[in-house]
């Protein structure tokens, strides 16, 4: 049967160009609504700075529970970002034209997640030395505490991803979220912190910069692909 | 010649324990435009994204080309411009942003293509302010000025003239019979009265049993 229609045969976007398309777009998107960036930032940066205030401000309590007040800070605000995601774009429709484009979604979810990422893991990660010295880390520790938060928060949006996915058809997607995501990023946590604590008492770190690395591939490969999936169910009801 | 494009084989479906629709059988094939008729409720929206593939919850079977459609997703999804209730356009950019970025999924964007689209829709002048705040009317026309750029052979059209103008609609009434007389086929619901045209079929929905009344050609609907 013939299709005599115009031009049936554009070829189809490549899937770079596709992946590209998407990040340019959701980056745009940030950029124009980059107020909205600021607030789980703003918010890392208030949990740090408290902690001294509120607990105690002495240097050597400070220096052994540094890391950890920072990665967990970092992992909530990336969680306090998680919601929006996907839901702006489920609720205008947006959503729906991707998953119903010939590409593979696996990889425009990955596109967006890198998007999430950049706007949200990478102004964390640039914050992080600040308040690492606010909580007296020295200057060794400070790299390697850096090095595991550019390891992890990509894994933290990754898996992150799979449960904005998941409750984006929901009402009330926000607190599902949490308890969705937070089993699976304590094992990011554990070696996230466990990186500087070595750091701190001289040991090596390679041993755990590898497990981080492991989780990084590990979220990379299959989390889009839960994603991707939970996103078709959030759409069939 | 089974040359049907799209085809339902004994489509059930049921919501809220009440049945939208069983044994619906139909086909879609090059040149048809079949509206889905109903009451408000009767699942015609329920219907498009099952069509469309974005809803699993339904029994029977789809058939793409005779294939099932599950193992041609990406062969239908190449060949299908779905437009919702919800425009899928982004209010923070403009009219111009969001067909480059929706286009660019697809295929590589064509600037000119994009902006010709965009004057047939009546929105010129408008290529760079943001959406926000442009009219109901005018956000709705960005997402159907997809129309005037797809390639894709299968329309799905859910309400799909919604706040658009009397010119406006029988100007996309022109471009639909155009498109199928050029080989697409089209799926639409609207409750407005669709001009004259010979492929033109009805799917109604909305009673226990639905039926599709295929009207001959040439009769005046």
């Amino acid at each position: 049967m013939k299709h005599p229609l115009p031009s049936a045969d554009t070829p189809m976007a490549s899937l770079w160009s596709a992946m590209g398309a998407t990040l340019k777009r959701d980056l745009l998107l940030a950029f124009r609504r980059r107020q909205d960036l600021f607030n789980p930032l703003l918010f890392f940066v208030i949990v740090v700075s408290l902690f001294p205030l509120g607990v105690s401000p002495e240097k050597t309590f400070l220096q052994t529970a540094g890391a950890g007040v920072v990665w967990v800070a970092a992992l909530l605000a990336t969680l306090l970002s998680l919601d929006g995601l996907f839901r702006a774009d489920f609720e205008d429709g947006a959503l729906e034209q991707m998953v119903l484009a010939p590409q593979p979604l696996y990889f425009l979810v990955l596109a967006k997640v890198f998007a999430h990422w950049l706007v949200t893991g990478i102004p964390l990660i640039v914050l992080s030395p600040v308040l690492g010295i606010m909580m007296h880390l020295d200057g060794d520790t400070l790299p390697i505490l850096m090095l595991t938060l550019l390891i992890g928060t990509p894994v933290l949006s990754l898996i992150g991803a799979i449960g904005a996915a998941l409750t984006v058809g929901l009402r009330v997607g926000g607190v599902l979220i949490s308890l969705l995501v937070l089993p699976l990023y304590i094992p990011v946590l554990i070696f996230g912190t466990g990186t500087v604590s070595a750091a701190l008492s001289g040991l090596p770190v390679t041993g755990y910069l590898a497990i981080l690395g492991a989780m990084l591939a590990l979220a990379l490969t299959l989390s889009p692909f839960a994603a991707a999936a939970a996103l078709r169910i959030s759409f069939s009801n | 010649m089974s040359g049907a494009l799209l085809q339902a084989k004994n489509l059930f479906c049921e919501r809220d324990d009440r049945i939208l629709f069983e044994h619906l059988d139909f086909e879609l094939n090059a040149g048809d435009i079949v509206q889905i008729e109903g009451a408000n409720g009767a699942g015609k929206t329920t219907l498009l994204r099952i069509l469309a593939g974005l809803s699993q919850a339904y029994e029977g079977r789809l058939l793409w080309k005779s294939q099932p459609l599950e193992e041609n997703r990406t062969d239908y999804f190449s060949n299908l411009l779905y437009l919702g209730h919800k425009p899928g356009v982004k209010s923070v950019l403009s009219p111009l942003e969001n067909l480059v970025s929706w286009m660019g999924i697809r295929r590589a964007p064509d600037l000119q293509a994009i902006l010709d689209a965009l004057r047939k829709v009546g929105l010129y002048g408008y290529e760079e302010v943001p959406c926000h705040s442009l009219s109901a009317g005018q956000n709705r026309r960005v997402a159907l000025a997809r129309l005037f750029l797809s390639t894709e052979a299968v329309w799905i059209l859910d309400e799909a003239f919604t706040a658009i103008d009397l010119q406006g609609v029988a100007n996309l009434e022109a471009l639909m019979v155009e498109r199928a007389k050029a080989g697409g086929a089209i799926i639409l619901t609207t409750h407005h009265e669709f001009g004259l045209y010979q492929h033109l079929r009805k799917v109604t929905l909305g009673r226990r049993v639905s039926r599709e009344s295929r009207l001959a050609q040439g009769v005046l609907l």
